[in-house]
């Protein structure tokens, strides 16, 4: 069993408070997934840059870091997002690589923050100040691990591509299976996780040019197990069930927000939510809502 | 003493809110019911999808709750009438002995899984496994079902309204599947019959008791084609 909590905003006036909602459905959703949580937000993003988000032990100097890189660093606990010319991205991972063996890429992308740790939900949503982030859509998880084990790598999202991200309730028979084709392909895996693969597989249709819907009607054939999928690309946002619908999905739709929850009650407080059109999304259907530029 | 105590001295409807009432109290004060009460109103506020809300009702109350409910609404009712206004979680009515549960709205899955006995009237539409291992409740759904509903059905009557996901009725043993839409596809031994006087007389009742308008006639009758129920030695080899 796990929770997840996904938002995507069609109002720009509500970006502010994105962070907020998303912290309190995460919080709701605690008795599904109380080892880890993590949470993705698609925020402001600065033309010419991309954010990387970095993790390392506990105590680390991140201003040094980001003094010794040359580039700007925003720490939240133990994760920091630095922002780095694309021009200099390759360089700046190389150098992260070869110099700071403890520090973790953990995702990167033009808009994407990625964050997430061992502990209940709230203490990981308070540690990252997740409720004071603005941003256009969230994508939010709580774990009870089953596939792999209770560690910050473990927790979702997983993110295999820049900009992408991956929530996921459920288990996958043939994952790996599938990392072992995908690692021909070049994709790389940090775990011996079921979701990091489904993440991966995405990622993999994406880079040879799917659609980030193609992808998800791609990863109906080719994923075994049971699974309800949350994603999140630049612009997108995507849900995904088997075609057996083992785990719960409630979505509520207004015209101010697209929101997605493991259960109801993560969607009881959001604004208007009495009016909102309310629906549990059909087996193997591919739902995708996308952000006008 | 909760104000849901209080009131309980005083034949009058209950009001219990969620929002500031525990859900465990109003679980002890249903139970606590004796079969005699003169308490049989209750209005439940604000369930905010909560798991588990009016479950083991044993008495003939009558409780209405005013919103959506999370997995396990009215689960094990023997003999309350229970209406829900508003969606219904997974499971609501699970194991039902007898009474009345009516969703206002549409409910997820499993909704009636493995029930003895009583009504259940989904007046929107069910997902995927209504019926599941029914075993002598009457389901009414207004609207349309999942895939996999009344799977491995026992006994007792599905009636659908709309139409049914994949696999409709598969290892169906002997309840009855009335649907007036277009099943998806029927599951493994589950076939189409002839709808006999008896059944039909059955179909017309179960929609009179559920407010359901819908002409009888429209109605397909699906049941067991009774070639699964016992080891057949042509099927050794797949063992």
């Amino acid at each position: 069993m796990c929770g997840i909590a996904g938002l995507f905003l069609k109002n720009r006036a509500l970006e502010p408070e994105l962070g907020a909602m998303t912290a309190a459905m995460l919080e709701v959703l605690t008795d599904r997934g109380p080892d880890s949580a993590g949470f993705a937000v698609y925020g402001d993003g600065t033309a010419g840059f991309v954010k990387v988000t970095l993790r390392a032990p506990v105590g680390f100097d991140f201003a040094a870091l980001g003094h010794a890189l040359q580039v700007g660093a925003t720490v939240r606990d133990d994760h920091a997002v630095i922002s780095v010319p694309i021009a200099r991205e390759a360089e700046v991972r190389r150098t992260l690589q070869a110099s700071y063996p403890t520090v973790d890429i953990v995702a990167s992308g033009t808009r994407m923050e990625l964050f997430k740790g061992v502990g209940l939900p709230a203490l990981v949503s308070t540690r990252f100040g997740l409720a004071g982030m603005s941003g256009s859509h969230a994508i939010a998880h709580t774990r009870m691990a089953t596939e792999s084990a209770v560690t910050t790598q473990g927790a979702h999202p997983f993110s295999t591509g820049p900009d992408q991200c991956l929530v996921h309730n459920g288990s996958l028979s043939n994952h790996n299976d599938i990392r072992r084709t995908l690692i021909r392909e070049n994709m790389r895996f940090e775990t011996q996780n079921d979701t990091e693969v489904a993440a991966g597989f995405l990622s993999w249709k994406l880079r040879e040019g799917a659609k980030l819907d193609e992808a998800l009607t791609a990863a109906l054939d080719t994923l075994d197990g049971f699974y309800t999928f949350v994603v999140g690309t630049e612009s997108g946002f995507g849900v995904l069930r088997d075609p057996v619908a083992c785990k719960p999905a409630v979505m509520a739709e207004t015209d101010d927000y697209v929101a997605f929850g493991s259960e109801y009650r993560a969607l009881v407080d959001l604004p208007g939510i009495s009016k909102a059109k309310l629906f549990e999304p059909e087996p193997a259907k591919v739902y995708f809502w996308e952000r006008a530029a | 003493m909760s104000s849901a105590l209080k009131q309980m001295t005083r034949i009058e409807p209950v009001t219990f809110d969620l929002a500031c009432e525990k859900l465990r109290d109003l679980s002890v004060a249903l139970h606590a019911l004796p079969p005699q009460t003169n308490q049989t109103s209750w209005q439940i506020l604000n369930p905010r999808g909560q798991h588990a809300v009016a479950v083991g009702v044993t008495v003939p109350v009558s409780i209405q709750i005013d919103g959506h409910v999370g997995y396990y609404c009215a689960g094990m009712n023997d003999g309350a009438v229970i209406t829900i206004e508003g969606n219904a979680g997974p499971g609501v009515a699970e194991n039902m002995m007898s009474g009345i549960v009516h969703v206002k709205g549409d409910a997820s899955q499993a909704a009636g899984a493995t029930a003895h006995g009583g009504l259940l009237i989904i007046d929107g539409n069910a997902s995927a496994r209504c019926g599941i291992s029914m075993k002598g409740i009457d389901i009414v759904v207004k609207g349309s079902v999942g895939h996999m509903s009344a799977f491995m059905a026992q006994s007792g009557n599905l009636v659908i309204l709309g139409d049914t996901g994949e696999a409709l009725g598969d290892s169906l043993y002997e309840a009855r599947i009335f649907c007036a839409g277009t099943p998806a596809s029927l599951g493994a031994d589950c076939e189409e019959k002839p709808m006999t006087p008896d059944d039909k007389s059955i179909l017309i009742d179960l929609l009179h008791r559920a407010g359901a308008q819908a002409d009888p006639d429209d109605f397909k009758l699906y049941g067991s084609a009774r070639t699964l129920y016992h080891f057949h030695v042509d099927n050794a080899g797949a063992y």
